[in-house]
């Protein structure tokens, strides 16, 4: 069973009397414990393909399945339970929230998940995933007091404080310089291996996307090629 | 309830994240509060002086009167048979509930002379102490009033009006001198406050006020033949003779034979009780008035024997256009009050409405990132709300200190009248809370019904 399925998946925006197709029938496949960079020029639909991926968006057709669960068909608020429990985001531009310390970033998906968990045990959750991301010593800094690269290991803490399987990064070294960059992906590297976390990564650059197992290229709204989980032996081989 | 109290504590952070901002709009929400519990402690304040100043005016009181008396169809108005006694006063007080005093009245009209000045004054009352708290006129310009026992005694002491006393004493002062009624002297005890005309423009301060008792059988009962006091004077040579202790009043000369002892046992005369010729009553406030209004019927029913279906012998009047002007006040007070406190209101909460719209703007992009990690739309909903609640109680806390500051300021500064108001404290908050609740609910809709995709992109 594979953590995501998609099936001739379709998208199409309605801009007025244009219908714009965006996704022509998209096919993937993506196994538990995978590291996959998504790669397209802009205009190829990688962002559209990671907010349907991201439960954020759902297809004009075609079918979705994460962890076994049909989602195209979800309504909005079944989409936000699935997006809670199962998938973490990290973005380009950090999104974090303006002058609010690092562990209260970190706690903040927590507000929608773990209302009943007393707060004391959420900051001990909060402030292990911090320390794992070595900001162990940064709990009460605020985002302006921190450099870029740290910005984005308290997102990667937030987006994991809720345990998802899945981890989506739209471009998360795009406003990072070379040095962190590394960081970062050796970050997301440790989170793969150590804690089988499945991560996609939507980059254009390539040498992120040496960094991951496979890679998915797309091309005017559909899959060029990386579509399917390549046969184990080939994986290990790789 | 956790979570509630979760929300609320996201709420506060959010708040402190932008402590200028939330400061500035909560200040609409201060001052519309303050301004409401300033003014309406103001305002009840002066509308309960005014409401003396009419009260005094006589606006609760009730004058109980005896009724008519007819012959062949012909009603000599009201006042015409002596009906009322001094223990209907008496039982008045103590068995009606919604009356707070009643006094018995005497009256006389009768020449007053001192040294070599007369004068007739408009008034002349006998009554009780109660007659200075129906009216109002407790505090006297000089002397002390006279008692309950002065009363029972029928002691020759009198109170004097200002026009009296101007026009018997001029600049000297009366107190421990003796005037003269019908030949009765009477010693003045005290002078009343001033007091003025009353709204039918009779001079009120023209008056002698002195027990009823004294009035009824010493001063009155001289009189009992004629209320012609120069006719009585020219019909009785001897009463031209005065001797200032001379107290009693002077024999009428008898037209008839004294009956004996004997005969006063054949022949029972009628016993003509006291009576008195009105009776005044305070009610306990106007709203009472009424209610005094049926007790006293009900009552003077019971004590003079009326028979269902049979006329009253008596009739109860009450100062209804006093009553009315009081009312009216207090309405126009009330009414204006609320117009203003609505408009401050309202002004604070559109501030608020203005403030979380932007709010909701500046923050698209955090409302995006809480839909992306799985908030839903009521989440969102209620954090604005919250946040919305949260100022607008703080406000409200902030306001009713600087609205009773500003009442206190008054008071203390100017010396205006101020009376605490829990309600417009209660009313405030509540007002406060709803348009939180109001004017914080369309900014908040409109966050929650944001697209995550839009919002997260959002710049």
């Amino acid at each position: 069973m594979n953590l995501i399925e998609l099936k001739d998946i379709h998208k199409t925006y309605h801009l007025g009397e244009i219908d714009v197709p965006v996704l022509k029938g998209v096919s993937l496949s993506i196994a538990q414990g995978e590291m996959i960079a998504l790669m397209g020029s802009s205009g190829s639909g990688k962002t559209t393909l990671m907010n349907l991926l991201g439960c954020l968006d759902h297809p004009t057709s075609g079918e979705y399945w994460l962890d076994g669960e049909e989602i195209s068909k979800m309504s909005y608020a079944a989409r936000a339970q699935i997006r809670n429990r199962k998938i973490g985001f990290v973005f380009q531009s950090f999104n974090l929230l303006p002058r609010t310390s690092a562990l209260d970033q970190v706690m903040m998906p927590l507000e929608y998940t773990a209302r009943e968990l007393p707060r004391s045990e959420q900051i001990g959750m909060a402030r292990k995933l911090l320390e794992m991301v070595g900001l162990g010593n940064r709990l009460d800094h605020e985002p302006s007091q921190l450099s870029g690269g740290q910005q984005q290991r308290i997102a990667i803490a937030r987006a994991l404080v809720n345990r998802p399987p899945l981890l989506l990064a739209d471009e998360p070294t795009g406003n990072l310089d070379s040095q962190t960059t590394v960081e970062i992906l050796q970050m997301f590297r440790r989170l793969n291996d150590e804690e089988g976390i499945t991560v996609i990564l939507v980059t254009h650059e390539n040498e992120v996307a040496a960094e991951a197992k496979r890679i998915i290229r797309m091309k005017d709204g559909r899959i060029e090629n990386g579509a399917f989980v390549p046969d184990m032996q080939f994986a290990a081989a790789s | 309830m956790r979570s509630l109290l979760r929300t609320f504590r996201t709420a506060l952070r959010a708040i402190r994240r932008n402590i200028l901002r939330s400061g500035l709009t909560t200040l609409g929400i201060i001052i519309g509060v303050g301004a409401v519990i300033a003014m309406e402690e103001i305002g009840q304040g002066s509308s309960t002086a005014i409401q003396k100043t009419i009260q005094s005016m006589g606006a609760n009181t009730l004058l109980v009167q005896p009724g008519t008396a007819s012959s062949g169809g012909v009603s000599f108005g009201s006042g015409s048979i002596t009906t009322l006694t001094p223990q209907d006063a008496e039982a008045i007080l103590r068995e009606c509930s919604a009356v707070s005093a009643a006094a018995p009245i005497a009256r006389v009209r009768a020449q007053v002379v001192y040294g070599n000045r007369n004068w007739v004054p408009t008034y002349i009352y006998g009554s009780t102490p109660a007659f200075l708290t129906v009216r109002e006129w407790e505090e006297l310009e000089q002397g002390e009033p006279f008692t309950d026992r002065d009363v029972r005694n029928g002691a020759s002491v009198c109170l004097l009006g200002q026009t009296l006393v101007r026009q018997l004493f001029g600049d000297e002062s009366p107190i421990g001198k003796e005037i003269r009624v019908q030949n009765v002297s009477l010693k003045v005890i005290g002078v009343l406050g001033r007091k003025g005309a009353n709204m039918m423009g009779v001079d009120q301060d023209d008056i002698v006020l002195a027990p009823w008792t004294t009035i009824k059988f010493r001063v009155a009962g001289s009189s009992a033949t004629t209320s012609n006091q120069s006719a009585a004077v020219v019909g009785d040579p001897n009463q031209k003779v005065n001797s200032l202790n001379d107290r009693y009043p002077a024999q009428q000369t008898g037209l008839y034979l004294t009956p004996s002892a004997s005969q006063l046992a054949n022949t029972p005369q009628p016993i003509r009780f006291t009576n008195v010729d009105q009776i005044l009553v305070q009610a306990k406030s106007d709203l009472d008035i009424p209610v005094a209004v049926r007790q006293i019927t009900d009552l003077l029913h019971d004590r003079h024997n009326i028979r269902p279906g049979q006329p009253n012998d008596f009739n109860v009047r009450d100062m209804t256009e006093l009553s009315k002007a009081m009312s009216s006040t207090s309405d126009l007070m009330s009414g204006l009050l609320l117009c203003v406190a609505m408009i401050s209101l309202a002004v604070g909460g559109v501030g608020i409405m203005n403030i979380m719209l932007v709010s909701v703007t500046e923050r698209t992009r955090e409302i995006g990132l809480r839909m992306a990690v799985g908030a839903n739309s009521s989440d969102i909903l209620r954090q604005f709300l919250m946040e919305a609640i949260v100022l607008c109680l703080f406000g409200g806390a902030m306001g009713i200190v600087a609205g009773e500051g500003a009442s206190w300021a008054v008071n203390f500064f100017l010396g205006w009248p101020t009376e605490l108001s829990l309600r417009a404290i209660f009313a405030a908050v509540g007002v406060s809370v709803a348009v939180g609740v109001i004017f914080g609910f369309y900014p908040a809709w409109r966050a929650s019904k944001l697209d995550p995709i839009e919002a997260l992109r959002y710049e």
